[in-house]
């Protein structure tokens, strides 16, 4: 399989350059923005058939993605921060009328104050609009998640719009070396969208989008929450499938070092590769240190996850987002609820981290597993890296 | 241009029995654009009337593909539905002419949805807009717009005892988008259907990004009784409230010169959200408000081809 040296940015846009969608709309946003831009000189160059559709916003962005896969078309954009925000309006709107929409979110700190680096806050508000959610730790993973996400939209069962976040500047303008699928597999991969419905039928005329009173609406919001429960299972799928094309393997979560973990870390994205050094440094001295990754943050992997925490004692879960509900982050309030009430379950305390691009160090993550021996004196919440 | 016995054996894009109020401007405005059309349409809406009166479902009064998606964005929906038709067209994957469409009310264009509106037009998909202009957000309740005019009473610019409804005149939207060197913008009235159809036929004749504002009395918003609706439409003309004219690759062109000018006060008579205007003491603002008129119809003569150029009332009726 050919390696090449890319930027998170560019490995999604390769990705893109790969997957050859038939409508692309998008606006720029640092640091998402060179994946628009590597895209545009792709369109330029005549390296792929889309039409790309240099938008005035963001909100029209998501409104023309809307537009064309209601259409029928296979449909990307990619974005951040203010950019998600700008979009919040028409992204329940996208899953509500079940178009495959495929985003390339590039996690970033939401005003105010303003601020351009990562955190998680732009996609953790974005975490009910019916979208399913994969974060990936590297460049690798974000180019490996964005072509599977393609099959994961549109498998019919699913039919949800799907965001792959990578975070940003950390992966987004970090050079890795990275393997990128032959471009006739990858087109073989993805295959082509069958919509079942296009307004484009013009044969067979559709009404799309219609008002919904209280005899309705109700059963349409659950028909999403039905297809987010199915989507698990065809997203295990799918990874099997490109496990057998790339050798490499994925799962909603990943489990580093855990089976006989006594302290771990639970984390999302690029923290997730630092934590994984700290393991490794630990267990070479004897600490039995583990890592749990959520890879697919929507549909929430509440099973899997309690599955593999039973048998820690003492977990830490870190959030690079404060929910600012006084009861810690969105990913410490989701695992508290999947372990609720299972007779096997750790101890449990949340750190809120890394806002606004705050640096994450190995000291930091040593600090949280040194912490989590001594679980029984912490309080449950908690920050690092910030002055008090 | 289609005649009117051609134009009823075409099938209407819609049914009867949709909710809109009886006596509504929009239905017409619907039928006679559509039907203009020689080849298959699919329409985008934006939020307001005539998307929730049309589309309670399961029901749908609808014969033809019909998207909605949200309020402010239906020129940015319709330039994805353009693209994407344009892409499987090159891929093979559809086949024959398809014409986009989008609906807008005043609400929907003027105000939340102009950004929305100018992206689209100035990127130059191929698609016509229609705003269905009744000059107020009458879906939720006869609210103020950016087309209301000065002086009418809406429920958040009410007629009180020191105001007396809009305090600033509406935005010249038409010329606005005019500005936008688009290869076809037109204003258009309900009550004069054969000129809407007309302009309707050249706008699918034309490629590229075309704009229709279209007068639409509204039943609710402007009170009057429900047999006036052609009237009002065609008063608004005659006074030249609402002139009709196009603009045609940066020619302005008049569509029909009323015959004779009638005053303005023709036109607000019948509606109640002018009422207050006729009490005491309001005559100076009636007199202002014919003084735009006359000033702005004056400034529109000045940008149109000479008289004998123009249609003339004849090709209007
Ligand atoms: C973002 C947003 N803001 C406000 C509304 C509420 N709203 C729905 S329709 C409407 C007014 C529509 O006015 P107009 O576009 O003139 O159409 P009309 O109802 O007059 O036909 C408003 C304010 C909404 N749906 N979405
Ligand atoms: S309120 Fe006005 S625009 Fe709405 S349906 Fe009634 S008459 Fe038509
Ligand atoms: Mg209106």
């Amino acid at each position: 399989m050919p390696t090449a040296a890319k930027t998170g940015n560019e490995a999604m846009a390769e990705a893109m350059r790969q997957i050859n969608p038939d409508v692309v709309a998008a606006y720029p946003i640092t640091p998402a923005t060179e994946i628009v831009m590597i895209f545009a000189s792709f369109v330029a160059d005549g390296l792929v058939d889309t039409e790309y559709i240099p938008v005035e916003s963001e909100h029209s962005a998501m409104s023309a993605c809307v537009g064309a896969s209601a259409a029928g078309a296979r449909v990307m954009t990619g974005t951040s921060s203010q950019g998600l925000a700008l979009m919040y309006e028409i992204l329940p709107i996208a899953s509500a009328l079940r178009l495959p929409i495929i985003m390339s979110d590039v996690n970033r700190a939401l005003s105010g104050p303003i601020n351009i680096h990562c955190d998680h806050s732009d996609t953790m508000a974005a975490r009910d609009f019916g979208w399913i959610q994969i974060f990936s730790e590297n460049a690798q993973e974000a180019y490996d998640n964005l072509i599977q996400a393609v099959r994961i939209a549109e498998h019919p069962k699913v039919k949800l719009p799907t965001m792959v976040t990578t975070d940003g500047f950390i992966i987004s303008h970090c050079l890795e070396k990275i393997e990128i699928l032959e471009d006739a597999q990858a087109k073989q991969f993805v295959g082509e969208r069958k919509a079942e419905v296009s307004l484009l039928d013009v044969e067979h005329p559709v009404t799309l989008g219609a008002l919904d009173l209280p005899d309705y609406y109700f059963e349409h919001k659950l028909q999403v929450a039905e297809a987010m429960r199915q989507a698990s299972q065809h997203i295990l799928e799918i990874a099997k499938e490109f496990e057998q094309q790339t050798g490499r393997k994925y799962d909603l979560i990943e489990n580093y070092k855990l089976d006989d973990a006594e302290i771990a870390i639970v984390a999302l994205g690029s923290t997730a590769g630092t934590t994984k050094a700290v393991v490794d440094e630990l267990r070479s001295k004897g600490v039995k240190a583990g890592l749990l990754k959520i890879r697919v943050f929507r549909p929430f992997p509440a099973e899997a996850l309690a599955k593999a925490l039973a048998n820690v004692a003492a977990v830490a879960v870190l959030d690079r987002a404060d929910s600012y509900s006084a009861q810690g982050g969105p990913v410490y309030t989701e695992i508290s609820s999947a372990l609720y009430g299972k007779t096997k379950a750790p101890k449990l305390i949340n750190y809120v981290y890394g806002l606004g691009g705050r640096d994450v160090t190995i000291d930091d993550i040593r600090g949280v597993f040194s912490d989590l021996q001594k679980i029984d004196k912490m309080p449950t919440f908690n920050y690092f890296g910030v002055r008090e | 241009m289609a005649t009117l016995k051609e134009l009823v054996l075409r099938e209407s894009p819609i049914t009867g029995g949709h909710r809109a109020c009886a006596g509504c401007g929009f239905p017409q405005i619907i039928r006679i654009v559509l039907m203009a059309a020689k080849d298959p349409v699919v329409v985008i809406a934006a939020t307001g009337c005539l998307e929730v009166t049309t589309t309670i479902y399961p029901y749908s009064a609808w014969n033809v593909p019909f998207l909605h998606n949200a309020f402010e964005n239906a020129a940015a929906t319709a330039s994805g539905v353009e693209a994407a038709y344009e892409a499987l067209l090159r891929k093979g994957k559809l086949k024959g002419k398809i014409n986009v469409v989008a609906f807008g009310g005043d609400g929907g264009t003027y105000d939340i949805g102009f950004q929305s509106l100018s992206g689209a037009m100035e990127r130059g998909h191929n698609l016509l807009y229609v705003c269905y202009n009744n000059e107020g957000y009458m879906n939720t309740g006869v609210q103020r717009s950016g087309a209301t005019p000065r002086g009418a009473s809406t429920t958040t610019e009410p007629a009180g005892k020191v105001r007396q409804g809009k305090v600033r005149p509406r935005k010249d939207l038409t010329a606005i988008m005019a500005a936008h060197d688009l290869p076809y913008v037109a204003q258009a009235s309900v009550g004069y259907y054969m000129d809407l159809l007309k302009k309707a036929e050249k706008a699918f004749s034309i490629e590229g990004p075309k704009f229709l504002n279209v007068l639409q009395p509204c039943r609710l918003g402007w009170p009057y009784k429900p047999e006036l609706t052609f009237e009002l439409g065609r008063l608004a003309v005659q006074t030249a409230i609402w002139p009709l004219y196009e603009v045609e690759n940066g020619k302005w062109k008049l569509t029909m010169k009323p015959r004779e000018k009638k005053p303005i006060t023709e036109f607000m008579k019948h509606q109640d959200r002018f009422r207050h205007l006729f009490r005491p003491g309001n005559e100076e603002l009636l007199a202002d408000l014919q003084t735009e008129v006359d000033r702005n119809w004056q400034t529109l003569l000045e940008k149109c081809l000479p008289a004998g150029q123009a249609g003339g009332e004849g090709g209007s009726k």
